[in-house]
């Protein structure tokens, strides 16, 4: 039914649960695939090329915040790729979403930082807003 | 990743460069004030400073979309100087800070900058925040309760203002709000106004009023390579982190000597050294500045109000700027070192904080990068300099395996792992899981393998990798000829 989901993750506990809907969601259809879209803005670029200085691809990293999902996926046999999208969380991850026609998109409720979330308005409300296609918001 | 096009980079994001250079231009001229103060001069240095360097590097910088200007890491640096010998001295060292950064680009030693430890680079971050909220405690020595008031008011706006409006940058509507409040309550506060003076003029071509000699030389050599190394460190990081938030590749061998252009050019308009800044750009990209247009349009229109609204910004409280300061200083530090202390190797920690450390005290960013690379160097040397030597008996015939790096450091340790006294005929030294680095390593082998013969033990050397038999037979012949 849903032939192509869309999960946003930041790696956190929230984003973790997002990512077991994600991918049983996934799991249902037998051609469905699932992108993991990782949104990198500014301010995490900052402290994210500071501390891998050193190495050879910032990108390397944040892969790796995703090995969870990596591990789940691989369990349930679901085809998935992370894309890494660069901006503010909440337009990102919802331009990506109607530009590449997206069946559904799966957040967390609550990112990592409750203050930047108190300040800036919370990611999962906006994507439900703006996406045009069903927004999965998981507790 | 790709890199833009020369033309690409100027007209590829007309809009968001124009609105962004405007909103970069507003955030800018608090902080130019606030570092000019710093370091001892007047407001109009840190001005004209950003206005020069961000148009000159909106066309010979090779990171678009950056934001370069008077910065802090700069301001901190030269303090001494203007104390001892004046504003014409900074000036001329801010040229020379120019010519050697160009020489930096023209020898292409940007990626030399990979070189320098990760804990060595969050160490110059934390301790740069460290200094720029330090410096603002002057602000508060001996003053009337009203100041904190005004500094905490700030500070409020800047952090709450967001949640009512993210279109006008928080930092500029705290600077109007207390502004307004300390001129229509009159409480008689320390301005701008009492730290020098704001002329409403454009800046003019001047040669530095300095003797040509020798003894000029000196004196500005030493603050000039600080200068020069701590410009180009902050530049080549904010650009590598432009790199990473814009998904766009940049020439940094082109930044270095357009850094040194702009420098340049600045020394002769009256500007003191700059830099590229992180929050600036930050607020760059995250306005939608993404080309050279927006740092074009933060220069002009920094300059376009210093001279319309000249009369306004001397009477900026400065408690106001010390809180835009503090929160200058909140960003820039990366919290995220704290929080991660205790979970790096105990050696990288180390060397994070003696850089914070060292800067902390010397005020220096330059020595306290110099002191994390040797010490972190120090610690690598050490940390490979362990070597490991297995030996086990096979008939009447002793192996010894080595694993490790032989060099210098490494050598006096390695002699005393080797029994050469034992009742046996033969021993093997196995070197396969060994690299020779140094003529100490070879005589070390040498010494192995004649302190064996002396006892009568035949020993027979196995395993030289390719580069280590090469070295061996170098020295070894060269040795020979004595």
């Amino acid at each position: 039914m849903y032939k192509k989901v869309l999960l946003a993750s930041d790696g956190s506990q929230h984003a973790k649960r997002a990512a077991e809907n994600a991918i049983n969601i996934t799991a249902c259809g037998s051609d469905s695939t699932l992108e993991v879209l990782y949104v990198v803005d500014a301010d995490k670029a900052k402290s994210d090329v500071l501390n891998n200085w050193n190495a050879i691809d910032v990108n390397d990293s944040r892969k790796v915040q995703m090995e969870e999902v990596d591990r789940l996926a691989k369990e349930a046999g679901v085809k998935y790729e992370i894309k890494i999208l660069h901006g503010e969380p909440g337009p990102s991850i919802v331009d990506y979403a109607n530009k590449n026609d997206a069946d559904i998109v799966v957040v967390g409720s609550r990112g990592l930082n409750g203050l930047q979330e108190f300040v800036l308005g919370s990611v999962s409300h906006k994507v439900a807003k703006r996406a045009n296609c069903p927004v999965l918001i998981v507790k | 990743m790709n890199e833009l096009s020369y033309s690409q980079s100027w007209f590829g994001n007309i809009k968001g460069d124009i609105l962004s250079g405007l909103v970069v231009a507003l955030a800018l001229i608090p902080e130019a004030i606030a570092f000019s103060i710093i370091a001892g001069v007047d407001p109009m240095v840190g001005l004209y400073a950003s206005f020069t360097i961000a148009v000159v590097i909106a066309f010979v910088g090779g990171r678009p979309g950056m934001i370069s200007a008077a910065t802090g890491a700069m301001a901190l640096l030269f303090i001494d100087l203007i104390a001892e010998h004046g504003l014409q001295y900074l000036l001329a060292a801010t040229i020379l800070t120019g010519i050697l950064q160009i020489v930096f680009g023209i020898l292409k030693l940007a990626r030399y900058m990979k070189f320098i430890p990760r804990s060595v680079m969050i160490g110059f971050v934390n301790a740069l925040a460290i200094l720029i909220f330090t410096s603002q405690l002057d602000h508060f020595v001996d003053e009337v309760w009203v100041i904190y008031v005004l500094a905490a008011g700030t500070l409020a706006i800047i952090y709450l203002f967001p949640y009512i409006s993210k279109n006008v940058p928080s930092t500029l509507v705290a600077i109007v709000v207390i502004t307004g409040i300390a001129i229509y309550m009159d409480f008689g506060v320390r301005t701008v106004g009492d730290m020098g003076t704001i002329s409403q003029t454009l800046p003019l071509f001047l040669i530095p009023e300095i003797p040509l000699n020798l003894e000029t030389f000196y004196i500005i050599l030493p603050y000039s390579i600080a200068l020069a190394i701590v410009g180009l460190l902050e530049s080549l990081l904010t650009a590598s982190i432009v790199d990473d938030s814009t998904a766009t590749e940049s020439n940094k061998n082109v930044e270095s000597r357009g850094q040194g252009i702009a420098n340049i050019v600045t020394g002769f308009f009256g500007g003191m050294a700059g830099c590229a800044m992180i929050g600036q750009s930050v607020i760059n990209i995250k306005s939608g500045g993404r080309g050279r247009l927006s740092s074009l349009v933060a220069g002009v229109f920094l300059m376009f109000l210093i001279v319309v609204l000249g009369n306004i910004v001397v009477q900026i409280p400065m408690a106001a700027l010390a809180g835009v300061m503090i929160m200058v200083s909140i960003s820039t530090f990366d919290w995220n070192s704290l929080r991660t202390l205790h979970l790096i190797p105990r050696s990288d920690a180390v060397v994070m904080v003696v850089t914070v450390l060292t800067v902390v005290i010397t005020h220096n960013l330059a020595i306290g990068v110099f002191a994390g690379i040797l010490l972190s160097s120090i610690f690598f040397v050490s940390k490979i300099s362990r070597v490991r030597v297995e030996s086990s008996l096979i008939g009447d015939k002793r192996i010894y395996k080595v694993r490790g790096e032989l060099f210098f450091a490494s050598v006096t340790e390695f002699l005393t792992e080797f029994h050469y006294n034992e009742a046996i005929k033969q021993v093997e030294l196995n070197l396969s899981g060994s690299h020779i680095w140094d003529d100490s390593a070879v005589a070390a082998v040498d010494k192995i393998v004649s302190k064996f013969k002396e006892n009568g033990i035949e020993i027979e050397v196995t395993g030289l990798n390719e580069d280590s038999s090469e070295l061996v037979g170098k020295l070894a012949n060269k040795l020979g000829t004595h």
